[in-house]
């Protein structure tokens, strides 16, 4: 079946690129030309060189978003996949064992339905979602409860050094269920004999947590992190609505996507957002690369 | 090419891994790919514009049977006036033209491409929280000067030029660098509203002294009611706005031109400084610290159940509050208070402006339709039209006579009457939307107590001094 292999291909692949092309790479492109002008979104854009690369180095929400970044990139992937974890091991293996076999906890079928449920939720619902949770009154969901028994109530968005660990919370709460799942589905497939054995050894859970299920997992582990931090490099949608004054108060919980978002269609400075857009490229780029690269291990085969 | 389904290659998990976090990747940063539509623009646009021949009843020359497309935001104002009232006026006087209606709530998501591609629409109602900058669309010449409207015939009145039959400061309002571009259409008052059936209950009287003002504050807290409040979540510029009034009051009217004019220092003169004192105390005493996490909508419902006694706001408060006002609620205004005697206005002085913008596009196809548009708007039957409708007055003198506005405008236009000519206005927020993101900001940290008033003037000082360097904002002067 080598005869006309390659216009088999190509008729395949056409499309499929072709889209890729015009939807995606040439934005992105482009995307690069306009963060060299001064363009309004109006009329023709005017080239400015690297003026607005030069303008981003003094610019203090740029350099404030890219701090939060730094906190989301350890603090999310490290809060959510511990919690992830620390869930899918109890719904697999955490139960006894029925027949050599490990089981979940009592319900594991029940919880891991309901751990789901947050991802089916659409972002802009959750951060609507949670304006009721955090609401800083007797309206608010933890507040109302607060004040009924006579408490301060907290105010979770408003508080600088409180209102970006609010934000975290919700991006964890939105994220550790698929990666229960994700867990889940990777622990399914350590076979139950090397627990088997490792019990008869006389190991105890905590043991086989660390001993056994978390190298076998390692690959499955390497994705999540990938993806958490990817995820901390956007919280654009729980940020612009959730937070009070767009990423404020006074910048604490600002995200580059917010300050994209500001400069472009508020201020009109789509060359300036632009060249924002394109530092978040390359911040992204180089993340994906160092993890790959740091957490590159020889994997268990079994 | 060497993969075919006899020859499987081997994809490994790290290439997996790899290809993966290339795709995430290219998802985020997407809004860097919303900006990035076509750049391309003809810049020519205005040479093909439709003529027609100026005659008595077509001073400004409108091709007859020119289509014409209207776009509305449709807000608080709806979209009712523009179908009902203007539009049938138009087509009154020229039968042949064909109007086109498009109403949204987005503007600048509409129509940005469409500057973009070199094909606006003739006539825009640019409002809304995503109006388009109107800083940028002058600086990029989009908007038809309408000179030539101003200073042509009115409808009802060919003696008189259509600038003589609207209230003083209209074509101010919308001028850039002296040039009118901008129709603000709606009379707008500011002011600090309360209700006067609470007042009346407990015999309360609106304060026109600092002292007056705080001790009535007192009153109110010893009864239970939160005194004074804004929505800090996203109305700061309500705040900013009552800081800068009383500023002009201390120290004139110049302040605030300075600060549009962006002059060195404006933002630390001394009566920007004594405003933003005596609002910090009102701040760190009388407002709760809540509202800082709340919107507009909820601390303007708070004020209708009568937990909060005084909001700052314009007059189109008592129209969008509309459905959650109680019967007998009775919106009134209060200019805010006068500092000390030694103020530079009386305590009635207040800001009073035109609102609600409408252009025309320099590039579109048929401009001189569009400025017709206007002309009908600014007719007498089009201005008494839109204040039925919309229950608020516009700029045109003629257009709310004899008519019997609610509780709330009726007294925002009698403060603008008892005001006579301490009126003033700003427009620093229209020209640099970055000073008023800063200001908004610093306003907050100001009210909620973080900042005291030195830093509150210094960092906003800062920007505008940022802005005045920045070479690609277009500036603007008065």
């Amino acid at each position: 079946m080598r005869h006309g292999k390659y216009p088999f291909v190509i008729g395949f692949l056409f499309v499929p690129v072709t889209l890729y092309v015009v939807f995606v790479i040439a934005p992105y492109a482009q995307a690069f030309q306009i963060s060299m002008t001064n363009w309004r979104g109006l009329s023709a854009p005017q080239w400015v060189g690297l003026d607005n690369y030069r303008r981003l180095l003094d610019d203090g929400s740029f350099w404030k978003a890219v701090q939060h970044h730094g906190v989301l990139l350890l603090a999310l992937p490290l809060i959510t996949i511990v919690i992830a974890l620390f869930f899918a091991f109890l719904l697999n293996v955490g139960g006894r064992s029925v027949g050599g076999q490990r089981q979940g906890v009592r319900g594991a079928k029940f919880y891991r339905v309901v751990f789901f449920f947050p991802q089916v939720l659409a972002v802009a619902i959750i951060a609507v979602l949670f304006q009721m949770v955090y609401r800083p009154n007797e309206s608010g969901l933890i507040n109302g409860v607060l004040m009924k028994i006579g408490l301060d109530p907290v105010l979770f968005l408003v508080k600088p050094n409180l209102a970006l660990w609010s934000i975290i919370a919700v991006l964890v709460w939105q994220a550790v269920g698929f990666y229960v799942v994700l867990f889940s589905a990777g622990m399914a497939s350590i076979p139950g004999e090397i627990y088997e054995a490792a019990e008869m050894d006389g190991a105890s859970k905590v043991t086989l947590f660390f001993r056994v299920t978390l190298p076998l997992l390692w690959d499955t582990l390497q994705v999540a992190w990938v993806y958490l931090g990817i995820a901390a490099f956007d919280a654009f949608a729980i940020v612009a609505v959730l937070s009070v004054d767009n990423g404020g108060p006074d910048g604490a919980t600002t995200v580059l996507a917010v300050e994209i978002y500001r400069n472009a269609f508020v201020y009109s400075k789509y060359g300036y957002a632009s060249a924002m857009g394109v530092a978040l490229f390359f911040l992204t780029l180089t993340f994906a690369a160092l993890t790959l690269r740091l957490t590159k291990r020889e994997s268990v085969e079994y | 090419m060497s993969i075919t389904p006899d020859q499987p290659s081997e994809v490994s998990r790290r290439t997996l891994l790899g290809r993966a976090a290339a795709a995430g990747l290219l998802a985020t940063p997407a809004v860097s790919l919303l900006g990035a539509c076509a750049t391309s623009t003809s810049d020519e646009g205005g040479s093909k514009a439709e003529t027609g021949t100026k005659s008595a009843t077509n001073p400004l020359g409108v091709k007859e049977d020119a289509p014409l497309e209207v776009v509305i935001f449709n807000g608080g104002y709806g979209e009712k006036y523009a179908t009902d009232v203007h539009q049938p006026l138009y087509k009154k006087a020229f039968p042949k033209a064909e109007v086109k209606h498009q109403a949204t709530q987005a503007v600048s998501t509409v129509l940005q491409p469409r500057f973009a591609s070199g094909n606006p629409p003739e006539f825009v109602n640019n409002s809304g929280e995503k109006l388009i900058d109107f800083g940028s669309l002058v600086a990029d010449g989009q908007l038809m000067d309408l000179t030539e409207l101003w200073d042509a015939p009115s409808v009802d009145d060919p003696n008189k030029k259509v600038r003589d039959t609207v209230v003083p400061g209209t074509v101010e309002a919308g001028s850039f660098n002296g040039k009118p571009y901008v129709l603000y259409y709606v009379s707008t008052v500011f002011g600090i509203w309360y209700s006067g059936k609470l007042f009346n209950d407990n015999g309360w009287a609106p304060a026109k002294t600092w002292s007056e003002f705080t001790a009535l504050l007192d009153k109110i807290k010893a009864k239970g009611i939160t005194p004074y409040g804004y929505a800090g979540a996203n109305a700061a510029y309500y705040q900013w706005n009552v800081i800068l009034t009383h500023a002009a009051k201390i120290g004139g009217t110049d302040v605030l031109k300075n600060i549009d004019n962006l002059e060195d220092g404006a933002w630390q003169q001394d009566a920007v400084k004594q405003a933003a004192e005596a609002w910090a105390e009102i701040g760190a005493k009388y407002v709760d610290k809540s509202f800082e996490g709340l919107k507009h909508t909820d601390v303007q419902l708070r004020q209708n159940q009568y937990k909060l006694a005084f909001y700052p706001s314009g007059d189109w408060l008592e129209g969008e509050q509309k459905k959650d006002t109680p019967a007998g609620f009775e919106y009134q205004l209060m200019p805010v208070p006068s500092l000390s005697a030694s103020d530079k206005l009386p305590a009635t002085a207040l800001r009073a402006t035109a609102g609600e913008g409408y252009f025309v596009s320099a590039k579109s196809k048929n401009p001189r339709g569009g400025l017709e548009y206007m002309r009908q708007m600014l007719s007498v039957a089009g201005a008494k039209g839109f204040t039925e409708v919309v229950k608020a007055p516009t700029v045109v003198t003629a257009g709310s006579e004899g008519f019997a506005f609610p509780p709330g405008v009726a007294s925002s236009q009698a403060a603008l009457k008892a005001a006579g000519q301490d009126v003033f206005n700003l427009y620093f927020d229209g020209w640099y939307k970055e000073l008023d993101t800063e200001a908004r900001t610093a306003t907050n940290e100001l009210m909620f107590g973080r900042i005291k008033a030195d830093a509150f003037v210094e960092r906003i000082q800062k920007r505008a001094d940022a802005i005045k360097k920045d070479s690609s904002v277009a500036k603007f002067k008065r």
